[in-house]
């Protein structure tokens, strides 16, 4: 298989773009991609300081390496979820990327914001681990930029990401999620942060073959708590649709991006409140996050 | 050959020479859902891989939290 740029050898077949690239070429694609989704949805300036949530896999630690190359000011910030070896692996990973590059990392630990590490949360809620862990990191993501002065949080979801949450709130009719999702979330209220995603354009085996070509040391072993979840079961669904029909997640993600989206959208804004104990947005007078923390603090 | 797969780490032999797809295909695993690593390089479907090779399929899917 020969590069579609060089026509060198190719070490990446992209079936979907009916393309294949050596390694170099591959690379600028990949930036290309990235750049392209920044500018498309005016994510961010050179001149903002973006703060990147970093997990120790693939995705996150690819979209850091490309914005630090494009010389954005960028800090990273690790959430340690203490879930057991997985946990002490990533954050390890984390900070070796950023002391080789010489980047800035935050570092917050769940247990003392919301009095467990995620194994015991998820005993005391009786709920899937991933609810809890989820709530979490939006809500410390946010709060961890407003602390810094940051005006954007920069998340390492992927094309697949994208495909397998939209098809999991279609699937349910979830009238509330579809209009949220988006490559890009403005700021509509002055201690919600704008959210994005840069590589939404980019499939997940894509941004592995980057970390791969680029040797960042990323953990490949998949967390102890995704084994059964639910974005698992649909991103397989859709890797078998991509399989028969090329191009199926994206024409699937970017067709509701492009088409549909607007149609999903309230025609009534929703009220954002500030929560009466942290002071943090929610809708309604006290948040998710401070009941879920309470509910910890009653059991534990 | 040898056929590393992750996740958990196994180790699968496989005897004579077959293009990287056909690997896949024994093996049941889609082309999309891995990367194949010979080495320190990435190889595509169309590619032979000898009796004497190595070769990981590396996963690429992450999940639960959004």
């Amino acid at each position: 298989m020969k590069c579609r740029k060089c026509g060198g050898t190719a070490v990446l077949e992209l079936r979907r773009h009916n393309a294949a690239f050596c390694a170099d070429d591959f690379q600028e694609f990949f930036r290309n991609q990235v750049r392209e989704a920044i500018r498309r949805h005016r994510m961010f300036t050179i001149d903002e300081p973006v703060l990147v949530a970093v997990s120790g896999g693939k995705d996150s630690l690819a979209l850091w390496d490309v914005l630090i190359d494009e010389g954005y000011r960028t800090t990273g910030l690790y959430l340690d979820l203490g879930i057991f070896d997985y946990s002490v692996e990533s954050r390890g990973k984390c900070e070796a990327f950023a002391a080789a590059r010489g980047v800035p990392l935050m570092i917050k630990r769940v247990e003392e914001e919301v009095g467990a590490p995620v194994p015991v949360i998820k005993q005391v809620t009786r709920r899937p681990p991933c609810s809890g862990c989820g709530l979490s990191k939006r809500y410390l993501m946010n709060r961890a930029a407003l602390e810094a002065g940051m005006p954007v949080v920069a998340t390492g979801h992927n094309l697949d990401d994208e495909a397998a949450t939209l098809f999991g709130s279609v699937m349910h009719w979830q009238m509330d999620s579809l209009p949220r999702q988006s490559p890009a979330l403005a700021s509509t209220h002055p201690k919600l942060v704008r959210r994005v995603k840069p590589l939404y354009r980019l499939s997940e085996r894509e941004t592995a073959a980057f970390a791969f070509l680029r040797r960042i040391d990323y953990i490949v072993d998949e967390c102890p708590f995704a084994k059964g979840a639910t974005s698992i079961a649909h991103k397989e669904i859709l890797n078998r649709m991509e399989d028969a029909s090329p191009g199926a997640k994206h024409n699937f993600l970017f067709g509701f991006l492009e088409k549909a989206r607007p149609a999903f959208e309230r025609a009534e804004a929703v009220v954002l409140n500030e929560c009466v104990r942290c002071g943090q947005v929610t809708t309604g007078t006290l948040c998710a996050f401070c009941k879920l923390a309470d509910q910890v603090k009653r059991s534990v | 050959m040898k056929v590393v797969l992750r996740n958990p780490r196994r180790e699968v032999e496989l005897a004579g020479n077959r293009r990287v797809k056909d690997v896949l295909r024994e093996l049941d695993i889609l082309p999309e859902t891995v990367l194949v690593i010979r080495g320190d390089e990435l190889v595509t479907a169309d590619q032979l891989v000898t009796d004497a090779d190595t070769i990981e399929l590396r996963p690429v899917m992450s999940g639960g939290a959004q």
